[in-house]
């Protein structure tokens, strides 16, 4: 409804809309919501990593709501169930309130004791420049994750450091974008290139989109079902997509790389692909001619499960709407240690139906030009993260977390000191437990900043309490995106207890570091409003709209007949990769069978669930009503075969003896008899997270089956089996 | 009587629970409490299934059997419309409206001693807006508006789709629309 809509009810109404909402509900005991002194204040979400902008609302100077700018691109207006949510973060009584030094008492015993923050600040400064002194300032790295991130990889730069890295990498996104750069020489981004709003076929292949609630990808799928476009959804399980998709293909768990093979071979054999766009742009053609022809659908099937004439019937489906089909590049990517491969294939299909650059397929990308701070350039570090990893994982073009953690243990270790931001390392890389206590016992000096008690927090020698990001500033947003603009993040409230934002943080550390020149600012608000003037706004503007959006300057799409440079070596697309070929590595997907669950054990699928962003969200109290804890689907089969019933709670072992937490359980058709399923997040072991401790089970403790991408270092989380072990009464 | 309407299109809804978090910061709805929820239905055997999301709350029934109900006359009518609100100072917490209500859509009990429940967001109406719920969906299921209007969205769209209503054989004359 519009505000036209009701001027046309008040007339309908007569004189009884006139009557004051107070009287309404009786008296002023009972104020409606709104009828107080409301104030707004821009910001952009930090719930999850899709950074949609939105407003906080306070009446009478109490916290109230957040609702969607409606000028984001990022959320139209509308944030998600998290995002709407945010005001649980910035109330939670269990965060960080003061900075934690480690203690050892009389009785041995390590504790925290509250500290101020000059102490803090100055063990810190005092271990890193023992540090610098004894191994050099390289030897410090940074573990991180989250947009506040940038205020320490600027403090880490400027301090001689190259090693840093974020799970976001090798525990996500890392084996897709390493994928498609090494096809069309370029990555993905965030949010992603994929023009849904406009597409006519759309795969999703382990993607579960809606269960995962990336926001934009969430609107434009949305609206994709609205106008009827074919979804053709591959997933072991009934996702929620699955059940809006023309198709869904319950897949046989880690056989999606064979399907992938299938479908080219089906585009192929029948004269399907873009045979013009393929010419134009693509080299490697013939190879991979011959290399998919055995990948026929009745031999795939075997593998997957999926008939032939589905893989047939869903392959024409594609090139019947391309190019505007997308095969969704996914973004936890990170399966079963083949994954640049499998993430290759998607790319490849993409290519075959010319949807890359094309309307309806993915787009191309842009940002506002917006310069930098002027600053000093920073000193060149003697080492960056390849250090950690050395003449593996020769694709990895950004730091691999699991690999500086595990280039942190021992005496002569690389790395001597670590820095962790935002990122709850134990329930983020799988199976990583025993490898960060050993990291944890060799390093000199181990920092965690952080907002919330999470279990990383435990490892630290000093914990420093950042405050949210409603209470701060960060760098302006500027994401490419189908039309440059900026979103601004400020504080709506003042920080709570004694907690910091991130860039006085960094501030303070640089100065007793001796790094004042790269630090010249009194208030991070300096910087942005400095760059904010480069391109004619400034931070007033933006503290009153929040979000600008500028012109495109180039098209959104491949302009018919004018010729595209392509970043590979080639300058074209490469559906037969020389680089992987140089390296040792296939140059064309090939398939590996996955290995398959002893007798008695499940598969064990993971993903996400729309209230929760990871572990990250489940002691937010208006989320912890929302979803408590997670369940483990098992099919009725299952069920029945185990004699468990719906509702009891279990827990899960895997072969090498890890026992999970108790989880709930969720006996469903929605899941295949060979697969368990649960979302991640769930079964902290933080006591100091009073409402989610101890509350259902964690799926990454149970990983201890890890398959390394010898690509880029993803490690493969898919490979995992459990048993599921009935609770004694 | 001025009708309002709620369509909610389920095969869009993905049962985020947007919708409930929307209502509890807008409302303030104290903790533990809800006034709408979100219901998953899955018919079939794998792999042959059907789910549905429903986000469910006061119907705002024409025939409301809590009006009729409740002895103080703290559920009433809005101001001629279908909108059900409880009046906090008329309500005695009696709970002949939990009984009356078909959809079991009322709260027990608001801390301050009274039967709360969802009033359409009627102070954002009577502004012009949507409701809370309506105006976060993400996925843009949802829609208000007045059935009274035949050129309203949601009349539009209950003369072009197909479409259900919880327990209609109550005779309650319920106006959440679900579209299937």
């Amino acid at each position: 409804m519009n505000r036209r809509e009701f001027i046309k009810l008040s007339s309908l109404l007569g004189a009884g809309a006139a009557v004051s909402p107070l009287l309404l509900t009786g008296c002023s005991a009972h104020p409606l919501p709104g009828s107080g002194q409301v104030s707004r204040t821009p910001t952009f979400c930090d719930m999850c990593f899709w950074k949609c902008a939105g407003f906080v609302y306070r009446e009478d100077g109490e916290p109230w709501k957040i609702h969607g700018n409606d000028n984001d691109l990022h959320s139209e207006g509308r944030l998600c169930t998290r995002g709407t949510a945010g005001l649980g973060n910035y109330e939670d009584p269990d965060r960080l309130q003061k900075p934690l030094l480690r203690v050892t008492g009389a009785d041995g015993r390590q504790t925290f004791r509250e500290a101020s923050w000059d102490e803090a600040l100055d063990f810190i400064t005092g271990r890193m420049k023992s540090i610098a002194e004894n191994h050099g300032a390289d030897r410090f790295a940074m573990l991180n994750h989250g947009y506040g991130a940038h205020h320490f990889s600027h403090l880490m730069r400027a301090w001689g450091s190259g090693s840093r890295a974020e799970p976001a990498f090798a525990q996500c996104r890392g084996p897709r974008d390493v994928g498609f750069k090494l096809t069309f020489g370029e990555g993905l981004g965030s949010p992603e290139r994929t023009d849904m709003e406009h597409s006519r076929c759309i795969v999703l292949i382990g993607s579960h989109i809606g269960e995962n609630l990336h926001n934009g990808q969430v609107q434009t799928l949305a609206n994709a079902w609205r106008r009827n476009a074919t979804v053709i959804t591959v997933d072991p399980r009934f996702s929620v997509p699955a059940g809006k998709s023309k198709y869904w293909l319950p897949i046989k768990p880690g056989t999606d790389l064979a399907l992938l093979l299938a479908w080219m071979h089906v585009l192929i054999d029948e004269g399907l692909y873009d045979r013009d766009y393929v010419q134009r742009h693509a080299t490697g053609f013939e190879q991979l001619k011959e290399h998919v022809a055995r990948y026929s659908p009745e031999w795939v099937y075997l593998e997957t499960g999926i008939q032939p004439e589905l893989i047939r019937t869903t392959a024409r489906e594609m090139a019947a709407s391309a190019p505007a089909t997308l095969i969704h590049p996914g973004r936890h990517t990170v399966w079963y240690g083949d994954d640049t491969q499998r993430s290759r294939a998607i790319a490849i299909l993409n290519a075959l139906l010319g949807s890359w650059g094309r309307k309806g397929g993915l787009y191309i990308q842009e940002k506002v030009r917006l310069p930098k701070f002027p600053l000093p350039a920073y000193p060149k570090p003697k080492s960056d993260f390849r250090a950690a990893h050395g003449a593996r994982y020769p694709f990895a073009y950004k730091g691999v977390s699991n690999a500086i953690i595990e280039a942190s243990i021992g005496e002569d270790a690389h790395y001597k000191g670590l820095l962790v931001y935002g990122t709850n390392l134990p329930m983020t890389i799988p199976g990583i437990r025993p490898q960060l206590k050993a990291a944890m016992d060799s390093l000199e000096l181990v920092v965690v900043v952080d907002t919330m008690p999470s279990e990383i927090t435990g490892y630290a020698d000093v914990v420093l309490p950042e405050c949210t990001y409603l209470e701060r500033y960060d760098n302006l947003r500027n994401s490419g995106e189908r039309h440059p603009s900026l979103a601004l993040r400020m504080p709506v409230f003042e920080p709570r207890h004694e907690s910091k934002p991130g860039w006085w943080i960094a501030r303070e550390l640089g100065h007793r570091l001796g790094l004042q020149k790269y630090f010249p600012w009194k208030d991070y608000s300096e910087v942005l409003d400095w760059q904010l003037k480069q391109v004619g706004s400034s931070l007033q503007e933006m503290q009153k709209i929040g979000v600008k959006n500028f012109p495109r300057t180039r098209p959104r799409y491949f302009v018919d007949g004018q010729p595209v440079q392509f970043r590979t070596p080639s300058g074209r697309i490469e559906l037969y990769s020389q680089q992987l070929a140089d390296q040792g590595f296939d140059p064309m997907p090939e398939y590996t069978r996955p290995q398959q669950p002893p007798q008695g054990y499940y598969h064990l699928n993971y993903g996400r669930m729309p209230a929760h962003t990871f572990g990250k969200t489940t002691n937010n109290a208006l989320l912890f009503q929302l979803a408590p804890e997670n369940t483990l689907w098992v099919n009725p089969l299952v069920a029945s075969a185990q004699g468990i019933e719906n509702g009891e709670y279990v827990r899960l072992a895997n072969p090498d003896g890890i026992i999970s937490n108790r989880i709930r359980v969720r006996v469903t058709e929605r899941i295949r008899p060979d697969s368990v399923f649960m979302a991640h997040g769930f079964g902290h072991r933080s006591r100091r997270l009073r409402l989610t401790h101890d509350v259902g089970a964690d799926d990454s403790e149970l990983m201890t089956n890890v398959k390394v991408d010898p690509i880029m270092g993803g490690t493969g989380m898919r490979g995992n089996f459990v048993t599921i072990v009935r609770e004694t009464a | 009587m001025a009708r309002y309407a709620m369509v909610i299109d389920t095969l869009l809804c993905i049962g985020c629970g947007d919708c409930v978090v929307a209502c509890k910061t807008e409302n303030k709805v104290p903790e533990g409490l809800n006034r709408d929820w979100v219901v998953e239905a899955t018919r079939g055997t794998y792999p042959n299934l059907t789910t549905e999301f429903r986000s469910e709350r006061c119907n705002h029934c024409s025939h409301a059997t809590c009006v009729y109900m409740c002895p103080t006359g703290a559920s009433h009518h809005w101001q001629d419309t279908n909108i059900v609100l409880v009046d906090p100072n008329k309500c005695t917490g009696c709970k002949a409206c939990i009984a009356a209500c078909p959809y079991d859509a009322r709260l027990v009990m608001h801390p301050g001693g009274y039967i709360d429940k969802c009033t359409f967001c009627h102070h954002r109406v009577e502004k012009g807006l949507n409701p809370a719920c309506v105006s976060t969906c993400p996925t843009h299921c949802m829609y208000f508006g007045l059935l009274d209007d035949p050129s309203s969205e949601v009349s539009e769209l209950l003369r072009t789709r197909n479409y259900k209503v919880l327990a209609p054989e109550t005779g309650n004359q319920p106006n959440v629309y679900y579209l299937t």
